[in-house]
């Protein structure tokens, strides 16, 4: 029982920071512009939001300098692809190799540094309840924070009138545009929306995941939260599921290497990326009604005037 | 007042052909003001990164010995890119090259095998890179699924696998318990071209491959039908051009390319297979690309401009302690620089100001 407490409450941390950046990200596409460059956004999140708390002794200010970072570098990419009209794919990528450098180069004096990781709820009474209690009030700000997101965005996506037009935009550009939305304006904001998101993400592996900063750190999380949306067919719902699904299968292979079972752990760490792939296949070929994304997904609008 | 973009009527062919150029002069403009941050003096930097590589000798073969995969994974990659087709594993497949390659340097290693080990080496990295590129390929035409996704995904995968061989069956039982194969047999390396230098075989198999490929875009169908398809996809369709067929066959050109410059890398310049053979040649292949706006022979010289980062970078890091993500922090901008000046390719800026208000009576 203690052992599976304890990979449940790991579960939840793994799986928080894919579902932040996921979050994000799945406002950036419902927007209709697809942004490649989580991973980016995300390392350099981890390395602003490590020297924030390091430099103030405050998990708030890290994780407000890591959203900063993001909406800095989503701002790049905005200016990119919505001002200059550059195709999408290219300036991801372009955003992430930036940002692996970027965060290597802030984060030079980091290593070897540790902070006090980010303290865990204590209700007294409910956090001493037997089994729950600890996974239900135990856990960190951002495990909370990352579900009222999650429930926020889908009650805005679905709920709202913004939410409405957002997703029109996603969908056909010319046609908001006829209806004078403001299209670009609209993904500039879903654009920097998403970056915050990975930014914060990228700030909770250093602020909680592990108290300490290298190099590298997110290790692919940023493009396994751009696989989650395509598994989570754009939808928050589905969303939640994958990335504690994918939380789990981290978590699972960790346990299997540590229990020694035979298998080279190499092959077990590589279990995730596998997993994205598999999944990535059977979720495409499930939908054979046509594609669930957003129709302009990853088109460039350029207004006539 | 505002600044707003339009589409050009035509294409400027001026700023396509001094596009690159702008880029790398902004590039070398922001680079100034960062080594400024950084408290260095920028001139002095500057030199050191481009123009101290270039005054000697060894510098300069080393320029090339880098150069040969960078171009050699870009011109695949270009392949893909002008199909509209998003091959980003290049990494991984560079990886796959490099073990599929070593295999044979491995189980040959102390036999009397003859001349043909290092040939067929080469043939089982460009296969092997062939391979590795097509499971995202397939995936793609079969299942719709993302390529861009999981060509990325498999570079972790490629990635523990080595990692995973040369620390376990492929040690080098004399290694010191180091992850590394042990070095390969004479007959299992790529030979050097001057005797005592650094510059070996895989630099003239870069440059046959750069000819051929810019015979095979600018003067077979498989190359105009490449271009097509990226281009107007639904002229192509009236065309009858396979689009499927042609993710394919660019995933498996440029996994191939891919492959082969791994096993050329291993069996040249390292000399023995290790982790960390690639210091991200498959993602500043990307750069080079699109530096060389997808063109063999533009590819080649972005590929020795970027070789020129690397050096410089390491010698920048040597003689006035620059840190070494400097040189991805340029990568990352100079790309950001050359998709920027690309765009003004295909449209302008206006600047609109708005009429002055003239007041009527009944509008």
């Amino acid at each position: 029982m203690e052992l599976l407490e304890a990979i449940i409450l790991s579960v939840l941390a793994a799986s928080t920071p894919l579902l932040i950046a996921a979050t994000g990200e799945l406002v950036t596409e419902r927007s209709g512009v697809l942004n490649l460059g989580v991973e980016g956004m995300m390392i350099v999140g981890a390395a602003c939001g490590f020297g924030g708390a390091l430099y103030t002794g405050s998990i708030t200010v890290g994780a407000l300098c890591g959203i900063v970072a993001g909406t800095l570098l989503a701002l790049i990419f905005a200016l990119m692809t919505l001002g200059l009209a550059v195709n999408q794919v290219a300036t991801g990528l372009a955003l992430t190799i930036l940002g692996i450098g970027l965060s290597g180069l802030i984060g030079a004096g980091f290593v070897g540094e540790r902070i006090t990781p980010a303290p865990h709820l204590r209700v007294p009474g409910l956090t001493d309840l037997p089994y729950l209690g600890r996974i239900l009030f135990g856990e960190d700000a951002f495990v909370y924070v990352s579900l009222f997101l999650i429930v926020g965005i889908w009650w805005f996506l679905y709920r709202t009138r913004a939410g409405l037009i957002l997703r029109a935009c996603g969908d056909n550009h010319l046609s908001a545009h006829a209806l004078g939305y403001p299209v670009l304006r609209i993904r500039l904001f879903a654009v920097m929306f998403g970056g915050a998101c990975a930014g914060l993400a990228g700030a909770y592996l250093p602020l909680a995941y592990t108290p300490f900063f290298i190099p590298g750190m997110t290790a692919g999380r940023g493009w396994i939260a751009l696989a989650l949306v395509v598994f989570a067919s754009w939808r928050p719902a589905r969303l939640v599921v994958g990335a504690y699904l994918f939380g789990t299968v981290t978590i699972l292979q960790l346990h299997a290497q540590g229990a020694g079972i035979g298998v080279p752990s190499q092959f077990m760490s590589a279990l995730p990326y596998l997993a994205t792939v598999i999944v990535l296949v059977l979720i495409s070929r499930a939908r054979t009604g046509g594609s669930t994304a957003p129709a302009a997904l990853g088109t460039v609008f350029v207004p006539d005037r | 007042m505002r600044l707003v973009l339009e589409k050009r009527t035509e294409r400027s062919n001026t700023i396509a052909l001094v596009s690159p150029l702008i880029a790398i002069g902004l590039t070398i403009v922001t680079m100034s003001i960062m080594f400024v941050i950084l408290g260095k003096n920028p001139i002095l930097a500057l030199g050191v990164y481009f123009i101290d590589p270039l005054t000697d000798a060894y510098s300069l073969q080393e320029i090339a010995v880098k150069a040969t995969p960078l171009v050699m994974i870009a011109i695949g990659l270009s392949f893909c890119y002008l199909a509209n087709v998003w091959n980003i594993g290049a990494e991984g497949q560079f990886l796959v090259g490099a073990v599929a390659g070593s295999w044979l340097a491995v189980k040959t290693q102390g036999t009397d095998a003859g001349y043909w080990v290092m040939p067929a080496m080469l043939l089982l990295g460009a296969a092997a890179g062939a391979l590795y590129a097509l499971i995202p390929a397939l995936c793609r035409v079969r299942f719709g699924a993302s390529e861009i996704l999981t060509s990325l995904m498999l570079v972790y995968v490629a990635d523990l696998f080595l990692d995973y061989l040369v620390r376990g069956p492929w040690r080098d039982p004399k290694g010191f318990n180091f992850p590394t194969t042990a070095e390969f047999d004479p007959v299992a390396t790529v030979p050097i071209l001057i005797e005592g230098g650094r510059l070996h075989m895989g630099f003239v198999i870069m440059l046959i491959v750069v000819a051929a490929a810019s015979v095979l875009l600018g003067r077979t169908i498989k190359g105009f039908e490449i271009r097509v398809v990226g281009a107007a996809p639904r002229a192509a369709r009236f065309g009858g051009f396979n689009a499927k067929q042609l993710v394919v066959l660019t995933f498996a050109a440029s996994g191939a390319l891919a492959g082969l410059a791994g096993i050329i890398e291993v069996a040249g310049p390292v000399g023995h297979l290790q982790p960390g053979i690639s210091p991200g040649y498959g993602f500043t292949a990307i750069i080079v690309a699109f530096l060389g706006r997808l063109n063999p022979i533009g590819i080649l010289v972005a590929g020795f401009f970027l070789a020129l980062t690397f050096i410089g970078g390491e010698q920048a890091q040597i003689a006035m302690k620059i840190p070494l993500d400097v040189t991805k922090v340029f990568q990352g901008i100079l790309l950001f620089y050359v998709l920027a000046s690309d765009s003004m390719i295909t449209y302008r800026f206006r600047l609109i100001v708005p009429p002055r208000k003239v007041s009527r009576g009944a509008a």
